[in-house]
């Protein structure tokens, strides 16, 4: 199959449509309407559903019934709306239902803007719900990785039976870029949803969706079987791209957009004589901890660079566990870092690194 | 010996955590009866709210989602868009429903979204202990309006029935109480019409039980009852508010 040229958000729809999503509900924001614009368009050819929902909290409960009737389902929204799912987001993740969720981050606090932005990362892995959950986060970074995560994103909630979340920048959503669809093909073996309430036809007994459990025990019991899920995710899901890590003096570790504009960096510097290395998680959740294992010990320091005044810092250091100096850069509010500054603060460590 | 009465199939055998005097019962019962004389138990799919009638989804011998604050006429539209040969109804009280709930069950009607509701109004905050409803009557003390309700510092009760008749997608709104053996037979039988509604395809249907809350209105069983028949009644009038066409 040849390639196409499509933007972000319309990519994310036709992917979904090819992995087999045929429910979507969604509610009107800013920078992520081509993608339910998308849905209205293409669903109903699709012998599918597309609904605009009166709020985020409806459509994220319309998600939760109709993941929980055994359909591939999907919505998305941007930052003060996720901020609005994140009640149907914990109940989902109680209830150990799947579905994809879709973050196309604009700046915040509060209303904040419509431009790009990577502030939504704690919103992201550690959750704006109740509880311990945790979602499986991926963070593409060029359209065809969106539009192969996103179909990965189905198989990967129907097999853990959790939520997952795709955070892309605003950029992600609005560029576009040459994408191919291959063949989809689930690398889990995935089993019929049994669990599903598809009414019991009088021959099971009744399949209960619930996550209320008013014995601490049992409601332990629940937590000890997410934390489970939670361990085989860690273990199994956690994907990173390592770039110029070789005789690197300091890995810059970018997501998204933003690890698009350290590769520019990188390749700049090196025409300088200065070896920068880059980890770029392509997981935010499970975040790729390995990765900094395998720093080699020409590197110095680590710096954390986003679009967002420093939260992926915290998981950087924690998987740097003190090896190494971590420092930061980052611009937020919809600012976009450029080369050139990225580049002065590098020097600026590396100075003080030697 | 013949059998004059005897459980529905459409109630487990679990026991219900129900306060003695409380009418959910008898209104789970109604329900149950009915989906069972429909036949389709066994096509039907609850959403139990969060509230008194939470724990729903064990005494419903059906499929059951438990959904949040709220939220039950959401999480039912997801699952009637997914599966719309299938019945899905909604059990929610008042704060449930006429309070955190209200843009959810507005727009489930405004949609027309072919799901039943059962609405239980007993003008109260059960489960939580007591606290002022938006359908708590003026001058009713409440734990959170404990010199009495005044319309003043919160407004006049809110009657939803009323509310949601004026919404073209709703197709059978109806309020009925349990307070006598024959408004049980009227209850029964607005339960029935509502869920042929949906089975017919023709859109929202709503019955709104007004019921009686002996613990936190601090009264005994048939006290309520007569409170009910003298305060609820007057400004929660029984009957229809909209039904289909031909049936008018």
């Amino acid at each position: 199959m040849g390639k196409v040229l499509m933007k972000g958000n319309e990519a994310i729809g036709a992917a979904a449509i090819k992995a087999g999503c045929r429910f979507f509900f969604g509610y009107p924001i800013t920078p992520q309407n081509e993608l339910p614009e998308y849905m209205s368009r293409e669903l109903p050819k699709n012998e599918g559903v597309f609904l605009q929902a009166e709020s985020e909290v409806s459509a994220i409960n319309m998600v939760y019934g109709a993941a929980a009737s055994g359909a591939r389902v999907m919505t998305s929204s941007s930052s003060p709306g996720i901020a609005l799912k994140q009640e149907g987001i914990t109940y989902i993740a109680a209830a150990e239902l799947p579905c994809v969720i879709v973050n196309i981050v604009r700046g915040g606090p509060g209303l904040g803007g419509i431009q790009p932005a990577q502030s939504d990362y704690y919103q992201a892995t550690r959750g704006g719900g109740n509880g311990d959950y945790k979602l499986l986060v991926y963070a593409p970074a060029n359209l065809q990785e969106l539009v192969d995560l996103t179909q990965d994103a189905f198989d990967a909630a129907d097999y853990y039976r959790t939520p997952v979340m795709i955070v892309g920048d605003g950029m992600i959503g609005q560029m576009m870029e040459p994408i191919e669809f291959k063949e989809h093909i689930s690398r889990f073996a995935l089993s019929e949803k049994d669990w599903a309430t598809t009414g019991t036809k009088g021959q099971r007994e009744p399949n209960i969706i619930n996550t209320l459990f008013l014995d601490p025990a049992k409601l332990e019991e629940l937590n000890f079987r997410l934390q489970d899920k939670y361990k085989l995710i860690k273990s199994n899901e956690a994907r990173y791209e390592a770039f110029n890590m070789e005789n690197a003096q300091i890995v810059l570790v970018a997501y998204g957009t933003t690890s698009r504009i350290v590769k520019n960096v990188i390749t700049d510097l090196k025409d300088q004589g200065i070896n920068v290395g880059l980890i770029r998680p392509i997981t935010l959740w499970p975040f790729p901890e390995k990765a900094f294992d395998n720093i080699p010990s020409t590197c110095k320091a680590l710096m954390s660079v986003e679009m967002s005044f420093g939260q992926m810092i915290d998981d950087v250091k924690i998987a740097s566990n003190g090896r190494l100096p971590v420092h930061f850069y980052g611009r937020s509010g919809g600012m976009i870092p450029s080369p050139d500054d990225i580049i002065e603060k590098v020097k600026e460590v590396i100075g003080g690194a030697k | 010996m013949a059998i004059v009465f005897q459980k529905t199939k459409g109630l487990t055998d679990k026991e219900t955590h129900y306060c003695p005097g409380c009418t959910h019962g008898i209104i789970h019962r109604l329900t149950a009866e009915v989906l069972e004389e429909l036949n389709v138990l066994g096509d039907t799919i609850g959403v139990a709210p969060v509230g008194c009638s939470v724990l729903a989804y064990d005494y419903f011998n059906c499929d059951v989602q438990q959904a949040a604050h709220g939220r039950a006429p959401a999480v039912a539209t997801g699952i009637k868009r997914v599966q719309p040969d299938k019945v899905v109804f909604t059990y929610q009280g008042d704060g449930d429903l006429a309070s955190i709930g209200t843009a959810e069950i507005v727009h489930a009607a405004h949609r027309g979204e072919k799901i039943t509701t059962i609405f239980v109004n007993n003008a109260i905050y059960g489960m939580t202990g007591g606290q002022m409803a938006p359908t708590t009557l003026i001058g009713q003390k409440a734990t959170t309006s404990p010199y009495g309700r005044t319309a003043e510092h919160a407004g006049m009760p809110l009657r939803v029935c009323e509310m949601l008749a004026t919404i073209e997608g709703s197709v059978f709104v109806e309020r009925v109480s349990v307070d006598t053996p024959a408004n049980v037979r009227k209850a029964k039988k607005a339960i029935m019409k509502a869920f042929q509604c949906q089975i017919e395809g023709r859109g929202f249907s709503i019955v709104e039980v007004l019921s009686t809350c002996p613990v936190n209105w601090g009264m005994t069983p048939v006290d309520s009852i007569t409170w009910l028949q003298n305060n609820m009644i007057p400004y929660y009038p029984l009957g229809n508010f909209r039904k289909p066409e031909e049936d008018k």
